[in-house]
């Protein structure tokens, strides 16, 4: 539905059932997969598929995202649109293959080395697995950035009925292109958006793409003067657009005295939680971001203004919460639900935390 | 006659081109950049331009093939 | 106003600063040379090429010419030429490797490309050291060699590029020093012609470290090194394994036909999924 026709991937649980399908059914849908020798192969063949001017994707777990950041920071200093989904188990290492978790939630942002923008989005439901993902491929093809879908485990494999859209109703971006002859196209000249109009390979537009810093041409350079405008554009090409990036949704936050903040698996059971204490008279509410990185600081410093007490319940240490705080900044009253023990939090462990906070 | 140009500018002074000419065309100068010795001895085989690494040199197979003009850089 | 005279000058971008980076007498230029060349032999399109690199003093190689031109990450050449090959099929797809970048860093990715063949045609310059990085030893650095980071000399044997590439499944391997610049041409021209993964090695000089043994003129030895010491396919036949020990096989080593990943994949498309 997104115009996906490229998928590399490599085996790995909980993740391969994405492969599977793909394996199915790209060839027949005109597109093509292909089985890398390992997840590093997987996104560079992505990126080159997607330089040659095909939407691309694949899909992995926590080990395959570790050997992939090495290319996911390719793609955002090259500019190449691809799409990753991280479908999270828990970690460090081989971890727990099987089990869902939310550990990959700074991985996603700091994963690869240096300065970089990132986007990822995290879907809670069937529903939304659909709508992100064609939404992560707007997403990389307007800011020509690669987009993380980080799933838990628990949605990842979640099976429930929705409502296919029908493909008229969904909107569907394509990358900008250059509108000048190619003896005029300068490929990485700010066009006063921060998104360059790309080429694909074999288009007549012929230039350089390269890992390292480099000018408006593609070449590579150490100049300060080219530098240091290169970085502020790939950060300022998504920073320009926060604005347009909040995207959560809110239930009972109105007159909430106490605010959950939660995503993925969690924000399901925390909704039924409070289901169940605005029945025993508790008024609570529930944001549910869509939007992971970039972390939107102004959603989230509204909701601190306007509730007294935030809480943030997540199956891993405590890696969206970081970010609360660090917004709060001693505002209010934070608190953290955390389990790491492999299984996902349920609507009573969070409903008796809740209960515990209101008294 | 077979005609040897060197790009003064781009060579790098490596000296394959002098050491290789199967005719000894080529000498190095006072500065070890590569000159034409004995244009005469010139066969035309063009190892030295397709062994040069930085593509500073060029054959013409015959004196009628080469270019005139005023300013030939690098002669 | 003096047209451009020399062929490859012709393929250069004119908006970048030369001469090229690489040291004088390097090995790069020259097969940069003969690869452009023969892409002008073979009347492709600027348009219709494209080049990819990994990382490394060969890495630097695609910036220089004016194709569809990409410099990608160390040792991942081939996943990306994959890529780009199985997207847009009429593509001239063209990786440049170095030996640590490809065999070592890159090894998996190297066999794995030709065991899938797809049609890529591969060159791996082969200098037999680390040059970016100082002149650490590589996977084809002789054993026992003293290096920047084998200081008491190589405690590993090398590797044979080529026969890494055959055993893998390669539809057409060869070996050419830059000495040889002739049968480098010859081998690049097959190369391209090849329906499959074609991998040449060739055989190169660093000037600057291994370099540093061989005298006052170290490209013009090491050169002279090259044209003594290697011997033709059919040479080799008639030696020992023992007699071929430090000699250069050069010429062709593998060419045969295979059906390509992406004929294979033409034919999937006719079937129906078993699962």
């Amino acid at each position: 539905m997104a115009g996906c026709c490229f998928y590399a991937g490599y085996p790995i649980t909980p993740a391969t059932e994405i492969m599977e399908i793909m394996a199915r059914d790209l060839p027949r849908a005109g597109g093509i997969f292909i089985q890398m020798e390992d997840e590093i192969a997987s996104l560079g063949a992505v990126i080159g598929a997607s330089l040659a001017g095909a939407k691309s994707m694949t899909a992995t777990s926590g080990p395959g995202f570790s050997l992939m950041q090495e290319h996911i920071g390719f793609a955002c200093m090259a500019e190449v649109p691809c799409v990753i989904a991280d479908i999270m188990r828990a970690g460090p290492s081989t971890g727990l293959p099987t089990q869902a978790s939310q550990s990959d939630v700074m991985q996603a942002r700091w994963g690869t080395h240096g300065d970089h923008p990132i986007i990822a989005l995290a879907p809670s439901s069937v529903y939304e697995c659909l709508e992100l993902t064609v939404q992560a491929f707007n997403l990389s093809e307007r800011y020509r950035t690669p987009i993380i879908l980080l799933i838990d485990e628990a949605v990842a494999h979640m099976r429930e009925g929705i409502v296919l859209p029908s493909p008229g109703d969904i909107e569907i971006e394509e990358r900008p292109h250059p509108t000048v002859p190619p003896e005029w196209y300068i490929p990485y000249a700010d066009p006063g958006t921060g998104v360059p109009p790309m080429s694909a390979f074999g288009d007549g537009y012929r230039y350089h793409v390269t890992g390292l810093y480099h000018d408006v041409r593609g070449y590579p350079t150490i100049r300060a003067d080219e530098v240091e405008p290169l970085i502020h554009r790939l950060f300022s090409k998504i920073s320009r657009d926060f604005d347009h990036l909040q995207w959560f949704d809110s239930y009972y936050t109105e007159d909430a005295r106490i605010t959950v903040i939660a995503y993925g698996c969690v924000s399901r059971a925390a909704l039924r939680a409070i289901k169940e204490a605005r029945e025993k008279g508790l008024k609570v509410g529930l944001i549910k971001l869509k939007v992971i990185w970039p972390f939107m600081h102004c959603t989230i410093a509204k909701i601190l203004e306007n509730s007294p007490k935030v809480l943030v319940p997540e199956i891993n240490f405590g890696q969206i919460s970081r970010e609360v705080k660090r917004v709060n900044q001693g505002k209010c009253e934070v608190a953290t639900l955390n389990k790491v023990d492999g299984t996902i939090l349920t609507p009573p462990e969070i409903l008796r935390k809740l209960e515990e906070m209101y008294s | 006659m077979n005609k040897v140009e060197i790009y003064r500018g781009w060579c790098k002074k490596c000296g394959i081109c002098i050491a290789f000419c199967p005719e000894a065309v080529l000498e190095a100068d006072e500065a070890l950049y590569p000159t034409v010795k004995d244009p005469e001895k010139c066969n035309g085989c063009r190892l030295c331009e397709m062994r040069c690494p930085d593509f500073a040199i060029v054959v013409y197979r015959n004196e009628e093939s080469y270019p005139e003009t005023d300013s030939s850089p690098g002669k | 106003m003096r047209e451009t005279t020399h062929l490859v000058h012709k393929y250069l971008r004119s908006s970048k600063r030369f001469p090229h980076i690489w040291c004088a007498g390097c090995g790069i230029g020259i097969f940069m040379q003969s690869l452009i060349r023969v892409i002008d032999q073979k009347e492709y399109s600027k348009d219709d090429v494209v080049l990819i690199s990994g990382i490394g003093c060969s890495g630097r190689l695609p910036v220089y010419v004016d194709f569809n031109t990409l410099h990608t990450t160390h040792g991942r050449a081939l996943t990306f030429a994959t890529g780009i090959k199985l997207a847009k099929p009429r593509l001239k797809v063209i990786a440049i490797m170095g030996d640590g970048d490809a065999i070592a860093i890159g090894g998996n990715h190297f066999i794995h490309a030709a065991r899938r063949n797809v049609e890529i045609a591969s060159f791996v310059i082969n200098n037999q050291v680390y040059g970016m990085t100082g002149g650490q030893c590589s996977p084809t650095t002789p054993d026992g060699t003293i290096t920047a980071s084998s200081p008491y000399g190589n405690l590993e044997p090398d590797f044979n590029i080529c026969r890494l590439a055959e055993a893998a499944g390669a539809t057409f391997v060869g070996r050419a020093t830059v000495y040889h610049t002739r049968l480098l041409e010859q081998l690049i021209g097959k190369a391209f012609e090849k329906k499959g993964f074609a991998m040449v090695e060739v055989v190169s000089q660093c000037v600057t470290y291994p370099g540093r043994t061989f005298g006052p003129d170290p490209a013009v030895a090491m050169m002279k090194w090259q044209r003594d010491n290697s011997i033709t396919v059919a040479q080799a036949s008639k030696l020992s394994e023992a007699e071929r020990q430090g000699k250069i096989e050069i010429g062709i080593l593998v060419d045969k036909e295979r059906p390509t990943y992406h004929e294979e994949y033409q034919k999937l498309l006719r079937k129906k999924p078993k699962v």
